[in-house]
């Protein structure tokens, strides 16, 4: 079933009565040439990769839930290339190529708006590191400006520029930033995997991972065994009891980040907006309500929700910057378990045990990943050879302290991302 | 969240500083296998249930105290000063 807008006009007008179901919902066979754990972004993503770069179509994505239902559908949807870091600037570009033509691709309308993003800045030192940050996102072959204040006042005339804490002295503008519908993401990648062949199991959480003279064998789950010649792990922050497993000791913490919805609300930001000063950032989505969120809660843990602190921290943030916020409602909020490594880069990588693989520590950037992550590993588990845009998300970077990526220059250490 | 001090009572969250895992009571020699050293700084076992965690009083007595902590529900299981720990031998 191909998706049009002739096709929309017929339904419609027939009463909606010839939609089919985007996927499949079938049985697990005993054995996969692969097996991906964990229907996210992320896993679906390296699905649809394999099946349609590779021609590996023999693979089962193995999700416990739903399709949808884990951090993919509770993200804030923000997708951007405006990092600094050479390992970093190369994915995340490759990533936001792979964005641009995602819906003609899948024939799916994952909702992606280039609406700009505008990271601000509050001194002349700030100024100098946005300068050098844009420089490498444009030698990168992506796009950054630099905005004086008044650039800034004419995107977001609606800002507090005279705050007395942090004015704001301009900002870096990304055109090419902007959001995506997190589910629609999902569904489509659900769906391109599941046209090529790949089994999409719901329901189905692995319990075990078999390993025989250290070469995986399969994988046990509450559905029976399932024999598989390789095993890609894409669990987000379930990645340390998946690793477990295997018998691994994964460098990854896991975290709590809150995110919040105001009720509906005519378009007022159009723009995503980060302040960086006050770790408080925002969008409005296509309903209307306003997106928006800040630090993580800062402690581990898997409850899917944080504690009030950071929550009156968001709200302040939010106050501070643009106070017209103040009379929209919160409706909800929400927490997701995010999968912090020291450095704050991910991996992709191969495990110590033959046939396993790695794709982990997206910490709380892995919605504009899902792309590129899901690309680059299944180059890496189709090949065995690393994908270049993400050769530098190597799993052997802690010990060695070779090849660190550190975006946020804080230090790799567990607690400081 | 509220985390009970040996020596304040129980304070609010906001008065702690979150350090991670309670790996510090038990550092490698100086002249440990690199693995060693890996597994201290980076690997950790990440649990979803109970976990013994470092947390720092900064904003009260400064004490550093090992807190056991449920992950999935933020329970507060136990508290103890980190010397006191470190002296028990544990």
């Amino acid at each position: 079933m191909r998706f049009s807008g002739l096709r929309v006009l017929k339904e419609g007008l027939t009463g909606n009565k010839g939609w089919q179901p985007h996927w499949r919902d079938p049985e697990p066979k005993p054995a996969y040439d692969m097996i991906i754990i964990g229907g996210g972004g992320h896993g679906l993503a390296t699905a649809y990769y394999l099946a349609r770069e590779h021609g590996l179509t023999n693979v089962a994505v193995l999700e416990k839930g739903y399709i949808g239902g884990g951090n993919v559908g509770r993200n804030t949807t923000i997708v951007r290339a405006n990092y600094f870091l050479p390992g970093n600037s190369e994915f995340y570009s490759h990533s936001l190529r792979l964005w641009e033509g995602l819906e003609q691709e899948l024939n799916y309308n994952v909702m992606h708006s280039q609406r700009g993003l505008i990271n601000l800045f509050h001194s002349d030192g700030q100024r100098d590191a946005f300068a050098r940050r844009g420089n490498a996102m444009i030698n990168q072959g992506d796009d950054a400006e630099l905005l004086d204040r008044d650039g800034v006042r004419r995107h977001l005339p609606y800002l507090d520029f005279d705050n007395a804490r942090f004015p704001i002295y301009g900002g870096l503008y990304h055109p090419r930033g902007g959001t995506a519908r997190h589910d629609a993401v999902a569904w489509g990648y659900a769906r391109g995997a599941d046209q090529r062949g790949v089994d999409l199991i719901q329901n189905c959480e692995v319990t075990g991972i078999d390993i025989e003279q250290g070469r995986v064998t399969g994988v046990q789950t509450t559905r029976g065994a399932i024999r598989a010649k390789k095993v890609g792990i894409v669990v987000a922050g379930r990645s340390g009891q998946v690793a477990a497993m295997a018998g691994m000791r994964l460098p990854i913490e896991s975290h709590i980040l809150q995110a919040f919805v105001t009720e509906g609300l005519k378009p007022c930001i159009d723009h995503v907006v980060s302040f960086g000063m006050g770790h408080f950032y925002i969008s409005q989505s296509d309903k209307g309500g306003l997106v928006f969120g800040g630090d993580l809660d800062f402690y581990a843990s898997y409850a899917q929700r944080g504690n009030m602190p950071m929550m009156e921290h968001v709200m302040e943030a939010g106050m501070t910057l643009m106070p017209m916020i103040g009379k929209a409602r919160v409706l909800r909020s929400w927490g997701g378990i995010m999968d912090m490594t020291p450095d704050g880069s991910p991996v992709i990588d191969k495990a110590p045990v033959e046939g396993l693989y790695l794709n982990c520590g997206w910490c709380y950037g892995g919605f504009k990943a899902v792309p590129g992550s899901g690309y680059s590993f299944a180059h890496l588990m189709a090949t065995d050879r690393p994908h270049a845009p993400a050769a530098g998300f190597r799993l052997d970077r802690f010990q060695t302290g070779r090849g660190l990526m550190d975006e946020e220059g804080t230090g790799s250490q567990h607690n400081l991302h | 969240m509220r985390i009970s001090c040996p020596i304040c009572g129980e304070r609010d969250r906001r008065e702690f500083y979150y350090q991670g895992a309670a790996v510090a009571l038990d550092r490698p020699a100086p002249d440990a296998a690199a693995q060693a050293w890996d597994d201290y700084l980076h690997n950790r076992d990440n649990p979803a249930g109970p976990v013994r965690e470092m947390w720092h009083h900064e904003a009260g007595c400064g004490a550093w105290l090992v807190v056991t902590r449920d992950t999935v529900t933020h329970e507060m299981l136990a508290s103890d000063l980190a010397s006191r720990v470190q002296e028990a031998g544990s």
